[in-house]
């Protein structure tokens, strides 16, 4: 899984332009990207399910580990959903509240999406902004460590850190986020490169600037539009990974869930009549993950509207 | 150019060095070993294997025999599990199969991908692009862990059409599902990029001339903007390729093929250190060959390109 | 339970069979034209040589492709396998055997010689086998000394007399000796070929066997292919053709395939037994199986404080509510277990345990009594963390008993699993709370599961002992009729709970109606395809 990151070519270079002639690019793309249908209708999604993570414990009417022995094990006959015993969204196998579980799944996979695009983001912007803006070998040097760690199969070294360190969210965090800031970083050093020779950067170092000060002042605002598209579509990838770690067992611990270890649950156990316990939880996932690439698509759109 | 190959070939060395450090470290570093058993093994016992596989060697030592034994014999050594086998034989009977059934994924979810996307950026905003936007982002986000048991009950379970798994030589039969399961995912994001990156050259000032010269619609899309609109899909091929074959675990699961990918899931679990070095090496090998490939690509169809 | 038409069919095919190949009906049912059975198994084939096999769907593979001394009968008893007979010495301490005349499947005669290499090999330290100390659970002369390395090989206590001799020497009396003799690590190998082909050997086409079958095709990960040996002695009553082993790693698919009519049998997931009886009544089955289900307490120096109180380790048990994770997660007709040998463990008889006859109220408020007098309340809540590793029949077995002692005694319980291998570790060193674990029987007697809780055995990871407990299970070694002392046993563990014992496993398989022979009445599931035939389908 990859973002097309072409796209996103001189997106910075352009944004620093409409702001020179005068134009505020931030005002100019919310315009945009009001009247674009397919990413506002994205951003509501996200703010819904979000309000479902966030609030939806307090319509739950079981906590998420609490198990029903009278319906354990029968989960077929007695766990649908159902408004009359308070299991809106029926419960799986050992009886437990499917949808205080989605709620609590929800949670963990927008996290796991929003910190490891973070930390990708935070990482891969710092590093490619130094490269960039400092050049020559040192540049060299720390793209050529980028290229050698491009090679490694990442989902690999990803299990293999999970079954060394343990399964829990921290490492899933890291691991994932450590994992993917390396074509961040590839933009934004290309992006850094042409920002360099701008006159206000320039200015600011004949004025005597630090490099480190005139990376995080100058040249990392200005390349915020990159970063927010590129955070916007990495999180889907982000969520994506996390699925795949949970259906290999790798994911949270029980009685913790993801929406990721709540489809490879309910997958197993389509074909016995609970269709339900696949989809509920796929249901939010699939309509997160169309949320996110629409918002993504959009806000790129709107921030660089060449392309239109 | 060919300095530009000699230069990437020469970082490959360091990078493959790297991985085997690192992961050859990270193995070594997880609890549990190779010859942990649930009948616990005596502790004279233990040794004795250990010291059949080398593992009593400080590690430095084993690192340096085992890169010597790569590089001068391609020996990988026993598997530490699967004790008839030899890594060599593991790999050389697993990964023809994963590259079978992923090749044919590849092709089809490039062929596929790249006309869905040309449709939808011809018939922008219309009806089909919608259909297709739609279609290829849903393909795109169903974990292929859902899919195949979906496949599985509909075309083995209920239409009797399949068998349900197997592999039998990669007969045609055996390679329907687990390419449709494999090839999805990446089909739609090829549609998705091809779309993109087609609507953006339609819009250029040059199609817009060409169409404005009255030349037909088709001719201008197959000889002046199908080629520059293929760079971006070109660059994406090259991680498709290598992640399909990390993707290939859930088919090896599923479908019981055969391939290399579960083999790499079992033997980290399984602790089983050759068989795991063996096939990262492999996937290391083919992630820089084919990074290399889509670029020498890349250079063949936009000549403005120098390195 | 389908048992009587499966064993009769079984015992008919034992007592009465007319001349093999030309036989078309058994029992009054008629023979399917092709004797082909296909099963799953779960992980692929470690390996196909005996010495090194550590696992049980491989040792049905060698069980058809070798043949041991003695054979499991259909029933679970020991029948005359590649030796005829045997005589025992005055002191109890050597076995004579004598081999049949029979051939390895090139052609060459299956000699005492081929045993004594075998055993030889087993113990070897040079080869290494992880199953070595198999060996020494024999009791075999000087074991113990030729695996540490202390004495060469030939030290070991087995003798080829002659070709059609092979003796063994024990350090002392063990009077289940000759029912550990159908393991498959005790299993002949052809010496010269072995000799010759080196790790090779096992390769299909290399591999030479004495069993009924021959390995003739393995995809690795994929499937094996067993075909029936001509040579084998008792071909002529040998029925199926060709046994075909399917990998399925997930089981829910192997089911799927099953019901697609691609699988003669495969296994039950978890919880769906009673549906399927149900539906396919002449194709569920469940049957006692050789294995019990327990959750280690860890009494161990770095274990936790809590669980060192006899109080706590009772009321956590009794709060376990069986009848709910037998009937509601496994749902297999697996059976409450409040002692730690399968009860249908040959000669055992089952100890009066006072807690297995209250009810769970009864228990459930003696557990709460027994908390609060150990001083845990809501002011106090004990806290515990369950390990088990990485399985989805594990996992929710975990998540009931979290749910028993939160709803009933207020424990609070975190759940971590890890993949096995690290499971075992943990264990091993003693790095966990409380951990599922199950143990299976090598053997039909009632000491492969009470030697576990020895102070000596390498097993016991609980870090309880006692010496009452060891004395009894040293004494019956020599015992005309262990089972008082077993029994005793069993009530020592009951009284101490070291663990808490969950249930014990039955066998729940799907099998295909036109299958017959399966040995429903071997309580260790030690099954060989030349006893299993198919019947035409009406």
């Amino acid at each position: 899984m990859r973002i097309e990151h072409e796209k996103l070519d001189g997106l910075a270079d352009r944004m620093v332009e409409a702001e020179v002639k005068g134009r505020s690019p931030w005002a100019d793309a919310r315009k945009r990207f009001a009247h674009n249908k397919a990413a506002m209708a994205g951003l509501i999604v996200l703010i819904l399910v979000g309000c479902f993570a966030a609030f939806g414990n307090l319509i739950a009417q079981y906590p998420n580990d609490f198990t029903d022995f009278t319906i354990m094990g029968r989960a077929a006959e007695l766990g649908q959903p159902s408004f009359a015993n308070g299991h809106y969204f029926g419960t799986d196998d050992s009886g437990r509240d499917l949808f205080a579980r989605v709620v609590q799944g929800t949670q963990i996979s927008l996290m796991v999406g929003v910190v490891g695009a973070a930390i990708a983001v935070i990482v891969g912007t710092l590093y490619g902004a130094t490269a960039g803006y400092v050049g020559g070998r040192v540049d060299n040097i720390m793209m050529r460590i980028v290229d050698i760690l491009m090679a490694i199969p990442y989902m690999f070294v990803l299990i293999l850190l999970l079954v060394i360190f343990g399964r829990s969210i921290g490492m899933l965090f890291v691991g994932i986020g450590l994992l993917s800031w390396l074509d961040m970083s590839r933009i934004v050093r290309g992006q850094t490169l042409s920002l360099k020779n701008k006159e206000f950067i320039e200015a600011a170092q004949a004025t005597g600037v630090s490099s480190f000060r005139i990376i995080l002042r100058h040249i990392v605002p200005n390349l915020l539009g990159v970063v927010a598209v590129y955070a916007t579509l990495l999180v889907p990838l982000m969520i994506l990974t996390e699925s795949f770690i949970s259906f290999l067992g790798l994911g949270v611990q029980n009685p913790n869930t993801s929406w990721g270890k709540l489809i490879a649950e309910g997958a197993s156990t389509m074909q016995y009549g609970t269709l339900w316990q696949l989809a509920f939880p796929l249901f939010f996932f699939v309509i997160t993950l169309f949320a996110f690439f629409f918002v993504g698509d959009g806000l790129r759109d709107a921030l660089d509207p060449k392309d239109r | 150019m060919l300095n530009y190959i000699i230069k990437r070939l020469a970082i490959a060395v360091p990078t493959l060095l790297v991985l085997i450090i690192i992961s050859f470290l990270l193995m070594h570093a997880a609890p549990g070993g190779p010859f942990t058993s649930e009948r616990a093994v005596p502790p004279e016992v233990l040794a004795n294997l250990e010291a059949k596989y080398g593992l009593n060697e400080p590690l430095y030592k084993q690192i340096a025999t085992y890169v010597y034994n790569v590089v001068f014999h391609f020996d990988f050594g026993p598997s530490f599990v699967y004790k008839d086998r030899t890594v060599n034989e593991i790999i050389a009977q697993g990964f023809p199969i994963t590259l079978k059934y992923g090749a044919i994924a590849f092709v089809l979810a490039v062929l596929i991908g790249v006309t869905l996307g040309v449709f939808a950026a011809i018939y922008h905003n219309s009806w089909l692009d919608y259909l297709a936007v739609g279609v290829s982002i849903g393909a795109q986000v169903l974990p292929n862990f859902v899919m195949a048991p979906i496949l599985v009950l509909i075309f083995t379970l209920w239409l009797g059409w399949l068998p349900g798994g197997g592999w039998q030589g990669g007969q045609w039969q055996f390679l329907v599902m687990p390419v449709i399961a494999l090839a999805t995912s990446y089909m739609a994001s090829i549609a998705r990029i091809t779309r993109s990156s087609m609507l953006e050259v339609l819009n250029s000032n040059h199609i817009r001339t060409a169409t404005a010269k009255g030349l037909p619609t088709h001719t201008v899309i197959l000889r002046h903007a199908l080629k520059p609109a293929m760079l971006p899909v070109i660059s994406y091929l090259g991680p498709t390729f290598v992640s399909m074959i990390t993707g290939s675990v859930v088919i090896d699961m599923y479908f019981s093929t055969g391939g290399i990918g579960l083999w790499f899931v079992n033997s980290a679990l399984n602790r089983d250190y050759s068989v795991m070095m063996g096939i990262t090496i492999l996937i290391g090998v083919l992630t820089i060959s084919f990074n290399l490939l889509v670029d020498l690509l890349y250079a063949w169809i936009d000549p403005r390109i120098r390195y | 339970m389908k048992t009587n038409l499966l064993l009769s069919a079984a015992l008919a095919l034992a007592l009465a069979m007319p001349a093999g190949a030309q036989t078309t009906e058994i029992n009054g049912e008629t023979l399917a034209e092709e004797q082909v059975f296909i099963y799953r198994i779960l992980d692929d084939i470690k390996s196909f040589d005996p010495q090194i096999n550590t696992d049980v769907s491989g040792s049905e593979i060698m069980r058809d492709l070798f043949e041991g001394l003695m054979n499991d009968a259909p029933d679970g008893s020991q029948v005359p396998g590649a030796a005829t007979e045997y005589t025992l010495s005055d002191d109890k301490t050597v076995y004579t055997f004598t081999l049949r005349d029979a051939q390895w499947s090139n052609g060459e005669p299956v000699t005492a010689g081929d045993f004594v290499y075998a055993w030889r090999r087993l113990a070897d330290p040079a080869f290494a086998s992880e199953y070595s100390w198999y060996m020494e659970l024999m009791g075999v002369q000087n074991a113990a000394a030729v695996i540490a390395g202390d004495m060469p090989t030939d030290q070991l206590g087995v003798r080829a007399v002659d070709d059609k001799t092979f003796e063994v020497t024990l350090d002392k009396p063990l009077p289940y000796f000759p029912s550990m003799l159908t393991h498959a690590s005790t299993f002949p190998v052809p010496e010269a070929v072995v000799e010759e082909l080196g790790s090779d050997w096992t390769k299909p086409g290399n591999l030479v066997g004495n069993g009924a079958y021959v390995l003739t095709e393995y995809s690795p990960g994929e499937r094996v292919v067993r075909e029936r040996n001509p040579l084998y002695w008792d071909d002529e009553n040998t029925i199926i053709e060709r046994t075909v082993t399917l990998v399925i790693n997930d089981e829910n698919q192997a089911l799927t395939r099953y019901l697609a009519g691609e699988l003669h049998k495969t296994e039950v997931p978890a919880g769906q037994y009673p549906r399927l009886s149900r539906e396919l009544p002449d194709e569920a089955y469940s049957f006692p199986r050789s294995c019990s289900y327990i959750y280690w307490f860890n009494q161990n120096e770095n274990g936790p404080e809590a669980l060192k109180d006899l109080r706590v380790r009772q009321a956590l048990s009794y709060a376990i509510n069986r009848q709910v994770i037998v009937e509601n997660v496994l749902q297999g007709g697996q059976s409450e277990s409040y002692n730690f040998t399968h009860h249908a463990t040959a000669g055992f008889e089952m100890p009066e345990i006072d807690y297995a006859n209250w009810t769970q109220a009864e228990r459930d408020a003696r557990a709460q009594e027994l908390l609060a007098e150990a001083g845990y309340g809501p002011d106090n809540p004990l806290s515990v963390t369950i390990n088990y590793n990485t399985d989805e029949a594990h996992e929710r077995i975990a998540i009931a008993i979290s749910q028993f002692w939160k709803q009933t005694l207020g424990v609070e319980t975190q759940l971590a699993n890890v993949e096995w291998k690290v499971h075992l570790e943990n264990l091993q060193n003693g790095e966990y709370e409380i951990a599922r674990y199950a143990w299976c029987g090598d053997y039909n007697e009632a000491s492969t599961y009470l030697d576990l809780m020895t102070s000596y055995s390498d097993h016991n990871v609980s870090g309880w002992s006692d010496t009452e407990y060891d004395g009894l299970m040293a004494e019956s070694k020599t015992m005309e009729n262990p089972s008082a002392n077993y029994t005793a046993a069993e009530k020592i563990l009951a009284a101490n709970m070291p663990f808490a014992p969950i249930y014990q496993y039955t066998g729940v398989y799907m099998m295909k109606p036109e299958l017959r022979g399966w040995p429903v009445e071997n309580l260790l599931q030690n099954w060989y395809s030349r006893d299993l035939y198919m019947v035409a389908s009406e």
